[in-house]
């Protein structure tokens, strides 16, 4: 009985969130744009997130650099350090990470700030005020949320290599430029596209789902803190099932190889 | 005139009603789930007259200014705005008629990540894209100083007390000179001082701007002052209209307990 109850409110949830996602194509693609507010968010939203996202990426390639040594070289393979991680952050670690990280920090202030506007009745007013609230307030933090994702993952991912060069250098002695020589030279297109691709799809996801957890955010701070709550354990859950996905499409265009 | 609910005459012809009569709701039905909370309410408001909408709390009368200003849909009913049914309005017309319309929230609803020029410039924006920022300056001091608070221009809502929110508030429901105000419950939540000032700033700006106003309320003294004519809303219906003075004087034992 449970377990049926739990079905039909998944299913329900499903099927309002793809409705969510089905007015945002309908209606909030179609003019009129709010420039102005989309460029602020942007600017919230890519450039705001930036710092947190480099001191992640800087970590995360020192760390996997440090971890990956010791197994490198119990198989005379060291040399390949760079390499391995480059394609490891590259392809995967890199959009992932950073995407999760975008989860909690975006993903979260979008639920708290739309479901805050909610209860408030800030929405209601902007309405009243000749807005469009779902195209001034969603669409514009949805389509900032999966531009800016892809950009905010490149600059992570070469400051991850940045830290990866770093942690080589800690036990031993390599050239900047050789370093990267043997990671670009490793590196295809069908590493970095797939990789690049995938992150608009986990922007979209942490856009939507912030903005439907926020927007119909239930009356009370309980509600507020329950949304921003549920959009990042949602979007991060969605994070995994779009990789999942992404990288069974790969596999069956032969991009993995 | 007093006139009880089952007494009520019945409504002018929608078409002879046009300017005349600003606002007519017929025979509305609303409800959430079970939960019936308008049941074939009707109202008038004429041109530049006050009426307060009495009633318990949770009794419909926020529902009801919200389905005049298309917030809320009527699940029956014509609600009539300058003549134009509102819940059969597109989203467009929806917008241009909501420019005669102001509207001030229980809450305030003031846009906290902006300050009070962003709040009063954001519905000229929206509505007068062609202004300069001078005209726009203008009409925003103008509006500040309707409510005495010129200073607070460059302030965040948060470094602003109860009153002087509910103040800014008003100022930017009248920045668009609207023919209609809908006011949620103004004096909900302050002192009596601030509650007193705030019927008054209602009443100067009514008679400044030759407004029509549905008033909610249930603090007395705020129907008392503003009120041209009661509507006392009871399980849903108007159970009974008319002045102030002659509702207060009622033996009818529903009407009374408001007044007591």
């Amino acid at each position: 009985m449970a377990l049926t109850w739990k079905a039909s409110e998944f299913f329900d949830e499903t099927g309002r969130i793809a409705r969510f996602a089905g007015r945002f194509f309908t209606m909030g693609l179609k003019p009129r744009y709010e420039i102005k507010e989309l460029l602020n968010q942007c600017f919230i939203i890519g450039y705001k997130s930036l710092p947190l996202i480099g001191l992640t990426g800087l970590i995360m390639g020192l760390v996997l650099t440090i971890q990956l040594r010791p197994s490198l070289t119990a198989y005379g393979v060291e040399s390949q350090l760079p390499v391995m991680v480059g394609v490891a952050i590259v392809r995967e670690i890199g959009p992932v990470i950073t995407a999760l990280i975008f989860a909690g920090k975006i993903g979260s202030s979008i639920g708290a700030e739309l479901g805050s506007m909610k209860v408030t009745e800030q929405i209601d007013a902007m309405e009243v005020s000749g807005t469009n609230p779902f195209k001034y307030l969603v669409a514009t933090r949805i389509v900032a949320a999966t531009l800016m994702l892809p950009i905010l993952t490149l600059l992570g991912d070469a400051i991850s290599l940045f830290g990866s060069y770093i942690g080589v250098n800690i036990r031993s002695v390599t050239n900047f430029r050789l370093f990267f020589w043997q990671i670009f030279d490793t590196l295809s297109f069908g590493d970095l596209m797939p990789a690049v691709i995938k992150t608009f799809f986990f922007g979209f996801a942490v856009g939507l789902i912030g903005c439907f957890k926020g927007y119909n955010s239930s009356k009370g701070t309980q509600g507020v803190g329950s949304s921003a709550n549920s959009a990042v354990v949602l979007s991060s859950v969605l994070i995994f099932v779009i990789d999942f996905l992404a990288v069974q499409l790969t596999d069956i265009l032969g991009l993995n190889y | 005139m007093m006139v009880l609910k089952n007494e009520t005459p019945a409504l002018t012809d929608p078409q002879k009603s046009i300017g005349e009569d600003v606002i007519v709701v017929e025979h509305i039905f609303k409800r959430f789930g079970p939960n019936v909370v308008l049941d074939d309410f009707n109202l008038v408001v004429k041109k530049e007259e006050n009426v307060v909408v009495l009633g318990k709390s949770g009794a419909g009368k926020s529902v009801l200014i919200k389905c005049i200003i298309g917030l809320l849909r009527p699940d029956k009913g014509r609600i009539l705005v300058f003549g134009e049914n509102v819940p059969e309005l597109s989203h467009d017309e929806l917008d241009r008629i909501r420019t005669k319309i102001g509207f001030l929230f229980q809450g305030n609803a003031l846009y906290d990540s902006m300050t009070v020029r962003e709040n009063l410039e954001f519905p000229l924006r929206r509505h007068w894209i062609g202004f300069s920022q001078k005209d726009v300056d203008a009409l925003v001091m103008e509006a500040l100083e309707n409510v005495g608070l010129t200073h607070t221009v460059d302030m965040m809502p948060e470094e602003l007390s109860g009153g002087m929110l509910k103040r800014v508030a008003l100022a930017r429901t009248m920045i668009l000179k609207p023919d209609v105000i809908l006011y949620d419950e103004p004096t909900t939540g302050l002192d009596p001082v601030t509650a007193r000032e705030i019927d008054n700033l209602i009443i100067k700006l009514q008679r400044k701007y030759q407004t029509s106003s549905i008033i909610i309320s249930h603090d007395m003294n705020c129907v008392k002052n503003t009120a041209d004519r009661v509507v006392l809303l009871l399980d849903g219906k108007c159970y009974i209209e008319g002045a102030y003075e002659e509702l207060e004087r009622s033996n009818d034992e529903k009407i009374k307990q408001f007044f007591e």
